[in-house]
């Protein structure tokens, strides 16, 4: 999909200048224009020549700006994150989910936009739990309960697409309320509403339920598909979640998946507490057993429960013998990244570079990239600023958004922190 | 993210990543010398180049303070095979090897700590080194080869690396880089034996170490399209259970702080790690359970 074909909305979008028209007015020759946008990526110089635009040290810039505003934030408040979610994503499949202009429809687009969401959802925060629920003929329905496993929620989601009707934003708080306020008192509820309709049908009044839902402590956050409600601007406002309106559907991507990541904490939200939660091992491949799951013998894999010793095909579960949460190791793993993140590496400056005296080393430590020479061009390298290695642009973005380790500290045992070299 | 392979580049081209254990306190008392694990290892490292003539390897040194490159043959200029004598890969690898040596030997006097918490090594560097080199690689475009990263590792695992190695493991499944994983030691890594099970990749320990050669050259050179067609050693349950952050011991069932996710052994009044004061555990546990269980066993 191409994002030049969400553009042709009903005066929603304000770049929304040109002329695309739908695809079968459009000769072959005009669509290869029309789909690359070719003018975009040029851009004016302060002579007022035309350039291409650089996009790596645009893309760095961006990140870099990301970044920061996530380390200020941690380092302003020690924020707790809500590592454990309990979050519902209610998909609007009234009739203005049909609209045409996110192609094939907007139905269509969010539906393939959750799928990705929900497992970038599980990758992230394995040990939370989604559910998903549609409003259609102004009532909601739940399509599926909260559960840990990506695939059942997909299959659920892609065999229930087809939209009628009214949109009700009251029965959907409603329903999820219910279901909500049933989760142990650690959890954080959250629930993620993708508001095609531009208007609310409800039986009674929603301001009351938009009170009740602030009461039982669930973050309500709204991504409008066609233009900003106010209806959807004061559920947030009031829940403290975040609202926001897509332009095009690579925009409504970059929305849906800021959701991904763990939500920093309000202390009140979630009472800290312990959970008493088991580590099955693995059995060996050969072994027979019945599991408890599914009620049928199985060969090899599954695990066994510590406690009551039920075999389970799949984790993170809970045990359905004795309600023991299992998990494995790898599972809590995974989210210790969000809570030992890295320091953004500094930009390694110009006069540093250009100085003929410093003797800077001349690949990147991560990668053995070499570097260009440094010319007029500002950063060509960062440098972590606790080991004092340097890396190429392209490791760090690495570094930082996938691997969340620092080659150079993790290679030299005198500078790791007071934590790893403890005696 | 990284492109798709193309069948431009044959299936069976690998940039196989070694990360090669030079731990002196493992080594001095490992049953094979040091000298034989390294002819074996350059037997093996030969006949992967000799698979395919684009077949690439880089070498990276795991020591007990650092981590480097040792030996990279896209950058080795001097294809040495035509002279005759020593090939420039050994020559090469050997010299860099021990210079390697030397300074992490140094490192260790300059810093002179215990020699028990230096008896583990840094396989979380070089493990982080080897995957920024694969995401070059990555970058490179469509024509390139099929990376995988091989652990020759002997030394036992240091728990301070837990977090990092498995950032590390996790980040390789992403990109959908097996981690093969030839452990030398005694008893089995809980690390390699993750990191192979998570990623896809093989773990193997040898049980007759004069063979090593053969274990390398029959399991670990196979390149991944060939592994589709091959029965290639499966694992043997793997320990996921965790280890708790107060005594450090080995646990299969705890309690977790829902805040920090710590693990801890036994109900504490307060978490060490982020400091949140916890209510009571077990009747809130119980009665999520009660409320979640849906078909009632009889």
């Amino acid at each position: 999909m191409n994002n030049g074909n969400g553009r042709r909305l009903n005066g929603e979008t304000e770049e929304d200048d040109d002329d695309e028209g739908s695809e079968g007015d459009l000769d072959a020759w005009e669509r290869t224009y029309a789909d690359e946008r070719s003018w975009e990526s040029l851009q004016e110089d302060e002579s007022g020549l035309l350039r291409p635009v650089d996009n790596t040290t645009l893309y760095h810039a961006q990140y870099r700006r990301r970044i920061r505003s996530l380390s200020s934030q941690a380092t302003t408040a020690r924020i707790q994150k809500g590592l454990i979610r309990y979050l519902y994503i209610v998909v609007d499949l009234s009739r203005a989910a049909a609209e045409m202009d996110y192609r094939p429809s907007r139905m269509a687009v969010v539906a393939k936009h959750v799928e990705a969401f929900i497992r970038e959802f599980f990758d992230q925060n394995p040990l939370s739990q989604l559910g998903l629920v549609t409003i259609k003929d102004g009532i909601a329905h739940c399509l599926t309960d909260l559960g840990g496993s990506p695939e059942s929620h997909v299959k659920a989601l892609m065999g229930k697409l087809e939209c009628s009707g009214e949109s009700s934003l009251q029965n959907a708080l409603d329903l999820v309320h219910g279901y909500l306020n049933q989760i142990p008192s650690y959890g954080h509820r959250e629930v993620l509403i993708l508001y095609s309709a531009l208007s609310t049908c409800d039986p009674g009044d929603i301001l009351e339920t938009i009170q009740k839902c602030k009461k039982s402590k669930m973050r309500c956050s709204v991504i409008g598909i066609s233009a900003e409600i106010f209806i959807c601007k004061h559920l947030c406002q009031e829940t403290g979640g975040s609202y926001s309106v897509a332009m095009d559907e690579s925009h409504f991507k970059e929305l849906i998946l800021e959701h991904a990541p763990p939500p920093p904490a309000i202390a009140e939200f979630a009472i800290a507490n312990l959970i008493k939660m088991g580590f099955p091992q693995r059995a060996a491949e050969s072994s027979i057993a019945i599991c408890s799951c599914h009620k049928e013998a199985k060969v090899g894999g599954g695990y066994t429960c510590p406690r009551c010793k039920a075999r389970v095909c799949e984790l993170p579960t809970e045990c359905r013998i004795c309600g023991l949460t299992l998990i494995s190791s790898p599972h809590l793993a995974r989210s210790y990244h969000h809570l030992f993140p890295i320091v953004p590496f500094d930009e390694v400056s110009p006069s540093v570079l250009n100085d003929p005296h410093n003797r800077l080393p001349r690949s990147c430590f991560g990668c053995q990239q070499s570097f260009p020479n440094p010319g007029n061009k500002p950063s060509l390298r960062v440098a972590c600023p606790k080991c004092k290695q340097h890396f190429c642009l392209d490791c760090d973005i690495y570094i930082h958004e996938s691997l969340h380790n620092c080659p150079g500290c993790e290679s030299f045992r005198h500078s790791k922190s007071p934590i790893a070299t403890e005696e | 993210m990284p492109s798709a392979p193309t069948k431009l580049y044959a299936d069976d081209v690998s940039l196989l990543v070694v990360l090669l254990d030079t731990n002196p306190f493992f080594w001095s008392t490992s049953s094979l010398p040091f000298s034989k694990f390294l002819s074996h290892v350059l037997s093996f490292l030969n006949s992967i180049l000799l698979l395919n003539q684009i077949n690439q390897i880089v070498v990276i040194a795991t020591g007990c303070n650092s981590c480097d490159y040792i030996y990279d043959s896209s950058l080795s200029t001097n294809p040495g095979i035509e002279n005759g004598k020593l090939p420039a890969l050994c020559s090469e690898l050997l010299k860099k090897l021990e210079d390697f040596v030397t300074r992490d030997e140094q490192l260790n006097k300059q810093h002179s700590l215990p020699p028990t918490t230096t008896s583990s090594s840094l396989l979380s560097g070089s493990l982080s080194m080897a995957l920024c080199y694969i995401q070059r690689v990555f970058r490179s475009g469509p024509l390139r080869p099929h990376p995988r990263i091989l652990c020759v590792q002997g030394s036992s695992d240091g728990p301070e690396q837990y977090v990092a190695i498995m950032n590390s493991i996790f980040s390789a499944q992403r990109s959908m880089v097996p981690i093969d994983s030839c452990y030398i030691g005694s008893n089995n890594s809980a690390f390699l034996q993750q990191a192979s099970y998570i990623t896809g990749g093989v773990y193997q320990k040898p049980q007759q170490l004069d063979g090593l050669f053969q274990y390398l050259s029959t399991v670990f050179a196979t390149d991944l399209h060939s592994r589709a067609f091959l029965q290639l050693p499966k694992s043997v349950g793997v320990d996921f259970r965790a280890s708790c952050f107060c005594h450090k011991k080995t646990i299969d069932m705890g309690y977790i702080c829902s805040v920090c996710l710590s693990i801890f052994c036994k109900h504490h009044k307060k978490c060490s790690t982020c400091g949140s004061v916890f209510g009571q555990a077990q009747s809130d546990v119980a009665s999520a359970s009660n409320l979640k269980r849906k078909t009632p066993e009889t």
